[in-house]
């Protein structure tokens, strides 16, 4: 009887919230909230002494070369890097029209080179105008054989586009161009 | 007039309920604890990435490592001066360490991911290349070929300014 009368125990939940809120400012000041964002590239695998130089044919390499004075030559000529995109594309697409051009996307080498004196963000920007010239002409691709834009297609599609037009941005062993 | 008197001091003494405001908290605690990732290290290098459009997005943080480079903040100027240098975890290094840490973590990770680790640098925009290059050198050693240029995220149609 006495244990009837005796009214359910509460747990005092007042102090719940002081809780909570301790716990939120906590991760709050202890986390950020970005999410990591990059230029993916791989890395050639170190050269041995033995393994023969790649022969390439002259013209299905488009040589773009950056000096330490962030000034952009692509095949010897001095050219501003907001022009980059549109020539590396001329270039992948050429399929054997221009002789001073590649033969088929297929062969197609970009080859970067910068200088120890190099600004990073020259360099990241030549790079981002590369990728975006492969990246464009994928999805021009895409748009003609399939009718969807390169992010849309499913794996196989994917695949088949980019057999056609291989991402092959060579980075030259590095040496100073200009002995800084 | 008796009757408002007593409806004032009733209504008085109640207060606004409580009871819901730690399952409203709870919520917010819950929301930042899956939104967000801690902060790894404390950074002791100026970290000021450059914007590219043909980012990638990291998503697997498990795998990957993270290499800063970058001239010393301003706190540490006076000690450190203001070449640009290599910060691992949470201590200025040289580029001769970088081998050593790869295969560090390389060893912490489990045996099926290690060949997917991605090393990402996150390097000062007012860098040279001199000291990536280098960095980039030791990679290759160290058979670390997945490589990540931390960089900001911007309008595909920005081609840069020069």
């Amino acid at each position: 009887m006495a244990r009837k009368s005796r009214a359910l125990p509460e747990i005092n939940a007042g102090s719940m919230a002081d809780i909570a809120f301790l716990l939120l400012i906590f991760f709050l000041v202890t986390t950020t909230m970005d999410s990591d964002t990059g230029i993916a590239i791989k890395l050639p695998p170190m050269e041995t002494e033995d393994t023969p130089p790649p022969n390439i044919k002259q013209r299905n390499v488009l040589e773009v070369l950056v000096n330490s004075n962030n000034q952009l030559l692509v095949e010897g000529e001095v050219t501003r890097v907001n022009q980059l995109r549109d020539i590396t594309k001329r270039f992948i697409t050429n399929d054997g029209r221009d002789p001073n051009m590649s033969d088929n996307p297929e062969k197609a080498v970009v080859s970067l080179k910068n200088d120890r004196g190099t600004n990073y963000i020259t360099y990241i920007s030549v790079q981002n105008e590369l990728k975006a010239a492969y990246r464009e002409v994928r999805d021009e691709y895409a748009q003609r054989k399939y009718g969807r834009t390169y992010d849309q297609l499913n794996d196989q599609q994917l695949e088949e586009v980019k057999d056609h037009f291989p991402q092959k941005i060579s980075e030259a062993e590095p040496e100073n161009i200009e002995g800084n | 007039m008796a009757k408002f008197k007593k409806k004032r001091t009733n209504s008085g003494s109640t207060g606004i309920n409580t009871a819901s405001l730690p399952d409203i908290v709870f919520m917010l605690l819950f929301f930042f604890m899956v939104a967000t990732t801690m902060r790894e290290v404390t950074l002791k290098v100026k970290n000021n990435t450059p914007a590219a459009s043909e980012v990638e997005k990291l998503t697997k943080k498990s795998l990957v490592q993270y290499i800063y480079i970058g001239s010393p903040i301003k706190q540490l100027e006076s000690e450190y001066g203001t070449a640009p240098r290599i910060q691992l975890n949470d201590a200025f290094k040289t580029k001769d360490d970088v081998i050593l840490f790869v295969n560090t973590v390389r060893e912490d990770m489990p045996e099926s991911q290690k060949g997917k680790m991605i090393i990402s640098i996150k390097a000062d925009r007012d860098v040279k290349m001199g000291i990536i290059t280098d960095v980039k050198q030791e990679l290759r050693k160290a058979n670390a070929l997945k490589l990540n240029y931390s960089t900001k995220k911007k309008d595909a149609n920005d081609k840069g300014d020069f």
